[in-house]
């Protein structure tokens, strides 16, 4: 039986529940590194690197158990391997193959399941998919290559759904031990139509309804976003009110780059998206049915992350790139966006960010936020930094500033 | 015994050092010495071959006694020097990254 989480969760979380430290969780493209500190985020433990050499696309805690971590590790050589933390990353072990147990099923069959993506094609789905549009306009087979990001369920340690390139919803019940499709999002009728982005046909965010189970959102680049409402058996496409510059066709039902959406988990039905160029900031108040452009007074309408203050829904966060010539910041200053009034208005925040010769990317997985009551913001660059401000974006530091490109940003609120 | 190199990351992954030494029922052919490194060492299942296809991926070769084995048909007997056990089996990945 899944627990609901209503609003009381979160302003429990709020109010009552004084966590001691956080966990910052980096994926880099060399490696994962783990960053600790007390609830003054000042001085900082590092950790790592971990699965030093290998793209650490995204790494993500159960919210149920914080001990319980989930990390997609990559390879262009070796493929795809998913690698589980019972301890908060203190140990490691590919899920269905812990140390020191038979690598044998009892039928003598070898473990080793958890790094196995298998599209769905089966005749039970009724839509076998097999080819999407690739990016000449032809067809092209569905072929598995990473993936993207890894979300655990709110109310069970063991359920976690994997998005995957090239695009699907995969979704594990054991711990991460074995994957299966949920089919009927390629198999809504668009998925021959769905083309990939510069960077790949990957489903990059799944936003998971605590107050209700049988609502899921995701965002595939560059076909849009889509939701379910039973569970993730169907789905449709919410992408009405959107708007591109780059499509001949200029609101159509599917083919946006979606580049990121943010929920605050008080209020699902309001969601936050970060679009390509020629779209920009949207949010929608129904979960989806409909999109408003809030842009407002940004100095671009390009960038990858968006994220929600923990405490003020009405307060998200975004990071501006020039989209050409290089994507990096405009004017080379390096500036997050703060809108306290759920967009339209925004300031820059520039205390303790470098606003001088500074061309550094921020990808769509490098923002979080924590949840202690002074609500800390987090986001990594390609230059290798990670920054946080303890004090919900007025002030930055940097925690480390050498990484390898990082490729994205969790981080868990200790008790 | 086979004897078989894998590259850096494989033996990182698979907990090893050196040179892996495997038991192959039958005859030693590609396939039935990478099923035998899959049954022992379940962690490195797909990362040598697809796990749908059970194509080698496309940035590993393989190579044994100087020479390259790796479009060779996967069920063909491999060098008789790495079937006595007295030339290894490589798992190469190719140099590229950076």
């Amino acid at each position: 039986m899944v627990e609901m989480l209503g609003v009381e969760h979160f302003l429990k979380l709020d109010t009552e529940e004084r966590m001691s430290g956080v966990r910052v969780l980096v994926g880099t493209r060399k490696g994962a590194f783990i960053l600790t500190s007390d609830g003054k985020r000042e001085r900082w433990d590092i950790s790592g690197p971990h699965f030093g050499g290998w793209e650490m696309y995204h790494l993500k805690g159960s919210p149920v158990d914080t001990n319980r971590l989930y990390a997609s590790q990559s390879s262009g050589w070796f493929g795809q391997i998913i690698q589980r933390s019972d301890d908060g990353g203190k140990t490691w072990h590919q899920p269905g193959t812990p140390p020191g147990e038979p690598t044998t099923m009892p039928n003598g069959m070898p473990k080793g399941e958890s790094n196995k993506f298998v599209y769905d094609t089966s005749s039970e789905t009724g839509k076998p998919l097999t080819t999407h549009q690739w990016y000449d306009g032809t067809q092209h087979p569905w072929e598995f290559k990473r993936v993207w990001h890894l979300e655990p369920s709110w109310s069970d340690p063991d359920v976690v759904y994997a998005g995957v390139e090239d695009a699907a919803l995969f979704r594990s019940t054991d711990g991460g031990k074995t994957w299966h499709e949920l089919a009927g999002l390629r198999g809504h009728g668009s998925g021959p139509k769905w083309q990939p982005g510069a960077g790949g046909l990957g489903l990059h965010t799944i936003l998971l309804d605590p107050s209700n189970p049988q609502r899921l959102v995701v965002a595939i680049s560059a076909a849009g976003a889509f939701r379910s409402d039973d569970a993730g058996h169907t789905w449709k496409p919410i992408n009405r009110g959107l708007k591109s510059e780059y499509l001949p066709e200029p609101t159509p039902e599917i083919g946006f780059c979606v580049h990121r959406i943010a929920m605050h988990g008080s209020r699902p039905n309001v969601l936050f998206m970060q679009l390509h160029q020629g779209g920009g900031i949207f949010r929608s108040d129904n979960a989806g049915e409909l999109w408003q452009e809030v842009r407002g007074n940004l100095p671009t309408d390009f960038g990858f992350p968006i994220d929600v203050h923990a405490h003020e829904p009405e307060t998200i966060y975004v990071v501006p790139i020039q989209p050409y010539p290089g994507r990096y910041p405009p004017e080379a200053k390096l500036r997050v966006y703060r809108s306290r009034s759920g967009g339209n208005d925004w300031e820059p925040l520039t205390n303790g960010l470098p606003q001088e010769n500074c061309y550094v990317n921020v990808l769509r997985e490098a923002m979080a936020v924590d949840t202690l009551d002074s609500c800390g913001i987090y986001f990594g660059t390609t230059g290798g930094q990670v920054y946080v401000s303890p004090d919900s974006g007025d002030n930055w530091t940097a925690i480390v500033r050498d990484l390898p490109a990082v490729l994205s940003v969790e981080v868990q609120t200790l008790p | 015994m086979i004897r078989v190199v894998l590259p850096y990351h494989l033996r990182t992954l698979a907990g090893v050092e050196g040179e892996v030494a495997l038991s192959v029922a039958g005859p030693a052919t590609q396939r039935s010495v990478i099923d035998a490194l899959e049954a022992r060492y379940p962690m490195l299942r797909g990362t040598i071959r697809d796990h749908v296809t059970g194509q080698r991926r496309p940035m590993l070769r393989f190579f044994a006694c100087m020479e390259d084995l790796s479009h060779e048909p996967p069920d063909a007997p491999l060098p008789e020097a790495v079937a006595s056990g007295t030339e290894p089996f490589f798992v190469v990945g190719a140099i590229a990254g950076g």
